[in-house]
């Protein structure tokens, strides 16, 4: 049975309740209790949304505007920094997606199986998440320093090679993702963890009846039914990745030169060196990628939602 | 075996940085510039901290004084803000539902634009104040707490309204003495998610809230950073100071925090 179905009566009904208390449910339920919420909304989202749209045509000085046309776009397609900073956020925002979908589905089985010490485990897991952005970044940058850092220390005095992880310009952008995956991934694993433990366990036995192995029971069982999970991790890890800002400014500021900068450094940039014109039209870039992966992805993750 | 396994490797991976944090925090400053990870060989911890909450003219104290009246009044706006309009959202089906659900929708997903909205904040004169900040967290975190609580909203069975219609209950009583009271599970996971959120903020305060005065707590470490490369004992310290109050909410509040954290889990 799909949802369309089974959504097609409620609206009917809810029509004809809604005629019958029609009076009582308007005083009870009053539209003014939108709008301090609303208020707030249009003005300090909804207006500089819209704005950005005229103001990325434009170049700007907060003081006077000049209407260039589509200039600031035509700069952000020539100019190598910021067509690598576009670049840099499709990677930054899928591998580290990616990367938390993966780990977290693997550590929240590990962790809703039988093991020792789960409470610790999830909490030392977890905290990471509360932590703040910068602070994690400043630590990193220091264990992972290419001379002093602790883990090439570790790994010089072992003869294993010692990367440049913040230095090497092919190396800055994963191991910024790296590190985005260390603070973020308590988050999917408790998402997922929700998820598994929701999944009724007669499922589990009437499979096992049947003889099934426990890497089937995983495939068939609760890959599939902890998909509203995986919709929720990957949303919102997409959303954090694409708009990431905070850890890539803690770590590397976008270097070594704009070997790991993305749209969201490049908007702070443009933004510092007074380009308010081209720095909104990195926003209005930043809110076409954004929308462009996360429509379609959403749609995709509840079009297959299964049913229970 | 697994298991100790298990522990071993989570100990090394996310305990390691975290003690490293706290052993930098104790050092002189010339043995925490060599950035090793060592037993500090004196411990230095009470000194280094009365350091670093007098360095730059105490701005660490200013900035936790910052930091706390703009989580605590912005957490308070957005919780009442979101309580409304999501109970309202839930209990009053009318065509302008969807409408304020791909709103909702869109609050969530679209970055910000920075420079357009210092335009509007310098517009209505409240570029670089504390109101301003605030109202800006308080907008941001509109969507996500909305939601949350439009879902727990449809736990709350109506004939509860409608017994306290019955008794005479106006709209605003009916809300604060008969809603808000049920509600409270999902208002202390928003009050506990949100203010973890606006005290580790730090793009929002970079752009909306700059100057000395004006800095909020991860604005010192970053600025703390730049300044004192020679101390790096004070910047860790300015580390663990930070990282304490979001610590001790998730002590006290682990299971808020996760009941917020995971709602879309179960269903989509």
């Amino acid at each position: 049975m799909t949802t369309t179905t089974t959504q097609a009566l409620p609206p009917a009904s809810a029509g004809l309740l809604r005629q019958r208390y029609r009076p009582r449910t308007r005083s009870a339920y009053p539209m003014w209790f939108f709008l301090p919420a609303v208020a707030l909304y249009v003005v300090f989202f909804a207006i500089p949304t819209f704005a950005s749209f005229y103001f990325s045509l434009t170049r700007w000085t907060l003081f006077d505007t000049t209407f260039i046309g589509f200039g600031n776009f035509v700069a952000f397609l020539q100019d190598p920094q910021l067509i690598n900073g576009f670049v840099h956020t499709f990677e930054y925002g899928f591998v580290t997606s990616a990367a938390k979908v993966v780990l977290g589905f693997l550590l929240a089985l590990f962790l809703t199986g039988p093991v020792i010490a789960r409470g610790y485990l999830r909490a030392v897991i977890f905290f990471p998440v509360l932590v703040s952005t910068i602070g994690v970044g400043i630590v990193f940058k220091n264990l992972l320093d290419p001379f002093h850092g602790m883990v090439n220390a570790l790994l010089g005095a072992v003869g294993l090679p010692q990367p440049g992880w913040f230095t090497d310009p092919n190396m800055a952008l994963w191991t910024i993702a790296g590190v985005d995956v260390w603070k973020g991934i308590g988050i999917a694993t408790l998402i997922f963890m929700a998820g598994i433990v929701a999944i009724p366990q007669e499922y589990y036995e009437a499979a096992r009846m049947d003889g099934a192995s426990s890497w089937r029971l995983v495939r068939t069982i609760t890959i599939p039914l902890s998909r509203p999970a995986m919709a929720t991790v990957v949303i919102l890890s997409l959303i954090g990745g694409l708009r990431s800002f905070d850890i890539i400014w803690a770590t590397t500021g976008g270097g070594p030169g704009f070997t790991s900068d993305v749209i969201a450094s490049v908007i702070y940039k443009e933004y510092q060196a007074g380009f308010f014109g081209l720095s909104t039209a990195g926003n209005v870039v930043l809110f076409i990628v954004v929308t462009a992966v996360m429509v379609p992805v959403s749609w995709l993750l509840n079009r297959k939602q299964v049913d229970l | 075996m697994f298991g100790l396994i298990a522990i071993a490797a989570s100990a090394v991976i996310f305990l390691v940085p975290f003690l490293f944090v706290v052993l930098q925090a104790a050092k002189t400053p010339g043995e925490a510039s060599s950035l090793a990870f060592s037993w500090p060989t004196e411990w230095r911890f009470l000194p280094n901290l009365v350091d670093v909450l007098q360095a730059n003219d105490g701005i660490i104290l200013r900035a936790f004084l910052n930091s706390s009246v703009l989580t605590v009044v912005s957490v308070v706006l957005t919780t009442l803000l979101a309580a409304m309009a999501g109970y309202v959202l839930e209990r009053r089906p009318s065509r302008w539902g969807t409408v304020i659900n791909f709103f909702v929708l869109a609050g969530l997903i679209v970055p910000p634009a920075v420079v357009p909205t210092i335009w509007v904040l310098q517009g209505v004169g409240l570029f670089k104040t504390m109101l301003g900040m605030i109202l800006i967290e308080t907008t941001f975190g509109l969507s996500f707490n909305i939601l949350l609580f439009r879902a727990f909203m449809r736990t709350i069975p109506r004939e509860l309204d409608e017994a306290a219609l019955i008794d005479g209950a106006g709209p605003i009583r009916l809300f604060l003495r008969v809603v808000l009271p049920l509600l409270r599970p999902v208002v202390v996971t928003v009050v506990v998610v949100q203010a973890v959120a606006v005290f580790n903020d730090f793009a929002n305060p970079l752009y909306f809230f700059p100057g000395d005065e004006n800095a909020t707590v991860q604005l010192t470490l970053y600025q703390f950073q730049g300044q004192n490369l020679s101390y790096y004992n004070l910047l860790f310290m300015d580390i663990l100071l930070i990282t304490i109050p979001p610590l001790v909410m998730y002590v006290f509040f682990n299971r808020q925090i996760v009941a917020g954290l995971t709602s879309g889990a179960v269903k989509g």
